[in-house]
């Protein structure tokens, strides 16, 4: 009963911190953005948070995650620090266009939106909402507008900025396009941030989001992602979630895709105290393919929850999910798939994957694969697996002469390389393999020069 | 065995609900409503002692703080509790010799259900419990299974017999609290069995169960109670039908199962209830919790389960494997066709080191109809080296039907290792092509591969039921393919 | 026997039989050959009645009667065998119980009584031995987990037990050895008699040293481009499909 109480009230405050903030609000957004907020308050106010006791955020503690104390600041920031002098990613080699969001804004450098080679928009998102209103209108809540979870109608009623790409019909991007993604203030902070990509027909996107916190206070991050991908695009989109285990973060990333297109989403999770991801897919026309993958590490009191929701909406299309995850000391996690079937979409191929590797009795994991099927011509399946490292292997190895650990290592290196193997960027492919062999190892794997203390 | 089946695929030319007559045999009933004088009423027609009263009292108080779940992927039409009748008893008509003698009319009712209560007509080896709406009509062998200690009698016959044990046991696998059903039946329930297998026994003969509903507007509330102490053994059979009726009748029962160290349990279920018409008017909500306990080290409980019949099917036999070394087993074919909504798996939560549980779970969706699986492995910190493996597999027939999985995968222990593997598919039409080249008409290929789709759970049944189930499934889904 | 006259065919719009005309005889055993994709397989689905094709003209006679009417167990009970190229695998059912009910459904066709259990059994075993099938195999489900030597044996086993009067088979030859072929043949030639007839799709002449060919024909791009007797196997063995290329060119 209490949680009842409590959940209503943690939505007052929400509503109030609106009708006491939304003028603040709306003067450092843009006017496009702000003719969605009222109906997005409303929406809040019928859905209210998810609690614990519905199906989708069963395992998730989303109100005491909102509970804690942090600043909510939608004026326009003042940061005094040079972010450029502070941040610099280490991957080597890797050659981006990079933005910065601090603190869910556009970090402004001079100037809010770029023109990449062969018409590629990219820059902030409340200043295309601005200069191109009827590309962004033409996409801006679409996908999302439709969710039933509150955290989605909160963000689009609070979102002031985030990042804007495009790429026109047949434009095929050359340098992927890195955004970093920053915390950082002297008090802890929330911020909602929201993301709009647009490939159009025949055009190519490819996407690294990297997340990082960079002082050492407690951060919530409820951000959006609107993906839209127009017939035979394709896109890819690499996140790694790099925050202090201090931080929250919640996703939601609504992918669209219409005929023939491919688009394939990797969710890395290294670090970060609670981190839910929520990916949407909706395959749009015939002959789409999804694969949607995630890789977690998780150690220390770390909750990392995966949820996906693939909706197969027409005929031929083929989607593929594999999620993968370690979880080590008192960790815990979740993983919830959902594969929905159409009536109509016969020739459907899905497939789901979710493997578990628990190193300690502490550690916790609950895995919920679904399969909604209501067509019958169609191939799907899944499969779950919690358990260990592969004794036979382990075996197979210590036989050829390496020791234990190393062949441990070996193997966990070996299972987790199978998400990471379909990472697009080379430079950051390696990278990530060698943070990844780093926290197995227990090394530190921070990846700038971060002056967090973990814990 | 060949023969048989190529006599069950030749059955398959008529496909109406064989058991849909009804029975004219004055009943005892009272009206229809439910409140704590009806709650009463049942105890004192049972002539219960106190406890029993007190029981049914606390889960009826219970019962009306709860809410119908909603968590199932079912449509549940609002169920008015008030509109059903909750005792109603067949009356005996003709002078009876000995109580142990039967009404010839209900004798007759079970012949043709094909469960005859003589018992030197009876199939040797299996002892069976008649159950006509609330009330126990007669139990086959008791004094046989008596000899060996076996206690085997009707749920009433046992709270006046061995209140003891009845105390002991009832509610301590399945607790008034446990859900809103559970709560129901713990308030109204009427009769059921009540098995005893002592210490190092064997049970010689498979023990039955059969449960009729005749009666109109009568909701069947039977619990079942099966105790078996260190190293016995029993394997104990289900079965259930209901007359074709318009209006929707409701069931809701509860079974438990106790195993105490070394000892093992096999409970078998074919249930089909009434359907409902093709048009989705009619037929049984079937409401069951089923659960059992592997209490003792190195015990063991199997469920198996053909579900074939009921309007709504909302059922999860369970194993709670608390002692180590245990093993729980669920083996299930459920077929929808139709109208029908079937949400059916099981739990299996691991608390003994080494326990193991498998999971088998064949759906088969025709018409309009939708069968889900939901089960729920869970692994507890202590349960170190727990195995689960759990294959869920669904046959569409025809694009207007639905299949879902939904497993909920838990593990608390990295020593446990547990595997879900889940298809869905339909019969390929290459698979059909092949046989019909073969001089296999369509429907004889499709009755075939249906057979081998569910061989490896039927296979778990007792051989007789095992060919009465393979009928029952291709006359469950006759006319759905073509 | 078989009579098919002019017999176009497509899948997706496309054109894959583009007239085909061929007669075969009681008594005769008949080659088809060409290179991949020439539609060899689509020919012998068409006359066992797979529907994933459009008939777009031509006849097809069998014993005298229009055999595309037929459905595909009609034509089996018939007396057409297809022996597949890719045999299907149909978990769970057993291969008694699959080849009891396709013999007893042939009998009932011909106002015959079922076979008892040991009848069968015995027929079974006297099949098996002639074509070397192991128990181990005809115990399990039909084609499942099987080698694809094994599915091609198995093929052969059905055939020598329902004994038909046309047989097709689709490449039995490709992927076995020498052993294996052998016995295929020796199920071929059994079969032999004045009433029935072979049709025996393969790539490689190798099987037909074995099974001694009255006709071979060459099927070409959705044409017969050739035909002969059993010479015309051993000069396309010699001189390649691209002989037959540039031969159609002069077509
Ligand atoms: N189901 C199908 N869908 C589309 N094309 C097909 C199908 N089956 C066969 N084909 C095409 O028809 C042609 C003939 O195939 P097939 O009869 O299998 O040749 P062969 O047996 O001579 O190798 C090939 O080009 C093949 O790709
Ligand atoms: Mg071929």
């Amino acid at each position: 009963m209490s949680t009842i109480t409590e959940n209503i009230s943690l939505k007052e405050q929400f509503l109030d911190l609106y009708r006491s903030s939304s003028k603040e609000i709306a003067v450092n957004s843009a006017p496009l953005m702000n003719t969605h907020r009222d109906k997005a308050i409303i929406k809040l106010e019928k859905l209210g948070f998810p609690s614990r006791g519905g199906e989708e955020y069963r395992y998730a503690d989303i109100e005491s995650v909102f509970k804690q104390d942090m600043e909510k600041s939608f004026g326009n920031q003042k940061i005094n620090i040079n972010i450029r002098e502070i941040f610099h990613c280490d991957v080597p080699d890797i050659d981006t266009n990079l933005f910065l969001l601090v603190n869910g804004m556009f970090y402004n450098n001079g100037q809010m939106l770029k023109e990449l080679p062969g018409g590629i928009i990219a820059g902030s998102l409340s200043q295309a909402a601005k200069d191109y209103p009827g590309l962004v209108e033409k996409h801006y809540d679409r996908y999302a507008g439709s969710s039933k979870d509150g955290l989605v109608a909160l963000n689009t009623a609070f979102a002031q900025d985030g990042i804007f790409i495009y790429a026109p019909r047949g434009v095929k991007m050359e340098k992927p396009v890195q955004i970093v993604n920053i915390m950082i203030s002297e008090a802890g902070l929330m911020a909602q941030h929201r993301n709009l990509f647009v490939a159009e027909e025949d055009a190519e996107l490819n996407i690294v989001v990297c997340d990082h916190s960079l002082s050492a206070h407690r951060f919530l991050t409820n951000s959006v992602n609107e993906v839209f991908a127009g017939e035979r695009a394709q896109i890819n989109l690499t996140r790694i979630q790099n925050e202090h285990n201090g931080s929250s973060q919640i996703t939601h990333s609504f992918n669209h895709q219409e005929t023939g297109s491919n688009l394939a989403t990797n969710i890395i999770s290294l670090h970060g105290g609670f981190i839910r991801n929520n990916v949407y897919v909706k395959l749009n026309g015939e002959h789409a393919e999804n694969h949607s993958m995630g890789l977690y590490l998780s150690d220390k009191g770390q909750y990392i929850d995966n949820f996906v929701f693939i909706d197969h909406a027409s005929p031929n299309c083929f989607s593929n999910q594999l999620y993968k995850g370690v979880m080590d000391d008192y960790a815990s996690g979740a993983f919830t798939g959902r594969i929905l079937v159409r009536r109509d979409a016969q020739k459907t191929n899905a497939y789901q994957s979710n493997n578990n590797i628990l190193l300690t009795d502490d550690a916790r994991m609950h895995s919920r694969p679904q399969l909604e099927i209501y067509a019958d011509d169609v191939k799907c399946s899944h499969g779950s697996t919690m358990g260990q490292i592969d004794e036979n292997a382990l075996f197979y190895l210590r036989s050829r002469g390496i020791d234990h650990r190393e062949a441990r290592l070996l193997l966990m290196f070996a299972y987790t390389h199978e998400v990471i193997q379909n990472i697009k960027v080379k430079a950051l492919r390696e990278r990530i393999d060698d943070l990844v062999n780093k926290r197995l190892r227990g090394e530190l794997s921070r990846c700038n020069n971060c002056a967090m203390q973990c814990g | 065995m060949q023969n048989e089946q190529d006599q069950i695929l030749n059955e398959v030319t008529t496909g109406e609900y064989k058991f849909g007559f009804y029975t004219d045999i004055e009943q005892d009933s009272i009206a229809k409503g439910l409140n704590e004088d009806v709650v009463r009423m049942i105890s004192a027609k049972k002539k219960e002692p106190e406890f029993m009263l007190e029981f049914r009292l606390k889960a009826y108080r219970h019962w009306l703080t709860m809410k119908m779940p909603e968590w199932a992927h079912l449509k549940i039409p609002e169920i008015d509790y008030q509109d059903h009748i909750y005792y109603s008893a067949p009356v005996q008509r003709a002078k009876l010799n000995s109580l142990d003698e039967v009404d010839p009319e209900l004798l007759e009712t079970f012949n043709k259900l094909g469960i005859p209560l003589e018992e030197q007509k009876h199939l040797s080896g299996v002892a069976v419990d008649a159950v006509m709406d609330s009330i126990s009509v007669k139990t086959t062998f008791r004094e046989a299974l008596a000899e060996l200690g076996i206690i085997f009698c009707s749920f009433s016959e046992a709270v006046k017999e061995h209140p003891d044990l009845v105390k002991q046991y009832m509610g301590s696998v399945v607790p008034y609290t446990d859900n809103y059903f559970a709560a129901l039946n713990s308030a109204v329930f009427s009769d059921g069995s009540f098995c005893f297998i002592p210490k190092g026994v064997r049970c010689p003969m498979e023990l039955s169960t059969y449960f009729r509903i005749n009666a109109a507007n009568t909701g069947q509330f039977e619990r079942t109670l099966i105790v078996a102490e260190d190293k016995s053994y029993v394997s104990y059979l289900e079965g259930c039908t209901a007359p074709m009726r318009d209006e929707n009748q409701l069931h809701a029962a509860i079974v438990e199962i106790v195993a105490m160290e070394s000892a093992e349990v096999k409970y078998a279920t074919v249930q089909n209830w009434y359907p409902g018409n093709k048009e989705g008017k009619g037929g049984i909500y079937n409401f069951v919790t089923k659960r059992g306990i592997c209490k003792g080290d190195n015990s063991k409980i199997s469920w198996t389960q053909v579900e074939t019949g009921s309007a709504i099917t909302w059922k999860y036999p369970s194993c709670i494997l608390k002692g180590h070394n245990t093993t729980g087993e669920f083996y299930s074919v459920a077929v929808t066709n139709n109208h029908q909504q079937a949400d059916t798996g099981t739990k299996m939560i691991h608390i003994g080191k080494n326990s193991r549980s498998i999971i088998v779970s064949k759906g088969i969706s025709a018409g309009v109809s939708n069968n889900s699986y939901r089960g729920q492995v869970k692994v507890l910190r202590g349960a170190d080296n727990a195995r689960n493996f759990s294959q869920c597999d669904s046959l569409l027939l025809g694009d207007k039907c639905g299949a879902h999985t939904f497993p909920y995968i838990e593990s608390a222990n990295h020593s446990a290792i547990i595997e879900h593997e889940a298809t869905t598919s339909k019969i390929g039409e290459d698979q059909i092509f092949y046989c019909n080249q073969r001089g296999i008409s369509t429907e004889d290929a499709i009755g075939l591969i249906i057979n081998g789709y569910t061989k490896e759970v039927l296979n778990k049944l007792p051989m007789e039921f095992a060919v009465e189930a393979q009928k029952l499934l291709l006359i469950s889904l006759e006319g759905s393919v073509g | 026997m078989l009579v098919i006259k002019d017999l176009r065919v497509s899948i997706e719009g496309e054109e894959i039989l583009k007239g085909i005309n061929l007669e075969v005889n009681a008594g005769e055993v008949h080659a088809i050959m060409g290179p991949n994709g020439s539609g060899k397989s689509t020919l012998a689905a068409i006359l066992a009645g797979r529907d994933i094709y459009e008939i777009n003209s031509g006849t097809v006679l069998y014993k005298g009667e229009d055999l595309l009417d037929k459905s595909p167990e009609e034509r089996a009970k018939d007396g057409l065998f297809l022996g597949f190229q890719y045999p299907i695998e149909i978990p769970g059912v057993s291969m008694v119980n699959f080849m009891k009910t396709a013999i007893n459904e042939m009998r009932k066709h011909r106002g015959e009584e079922p076979l008892s259990a040991s009848e069968f059994l015995k027929k079974m075993r006297e099949k098996k031995d002639l074509v070397e099938i192991s128990s181990s195999l005809t115990n399990r489900s039909v084609n499942e987990g099987f080698s694809g030597g094994e599915k091609k044996k198995n093929e052969i086993f059905q055939m020598a037990m329902l004994e038909p009067q046309l047989a097709i088979l689709d490449e039995t030859d490709s992927g076995l050895d020498i052993d294996a072929l052998r016995i295929v043949a020796r199920g071929v030639n059994n079969l032999k008699s004045p009433h029935n007839a072979t049709i025996v799709i393969t790539h490689y002449q190798r099987l037909l040293e074995y099974i001694v060919p009255d006709f071979v024909h060459v099927l070409f791009n959705g044409r017969i481009v050739k035909s002969g007797g059993k010479e015309l196997a051993l000069l396309l063995e010699e001189k390649g499909y691209e002989w037959v290329r540039s031969e159609e060119v002069n077509l």
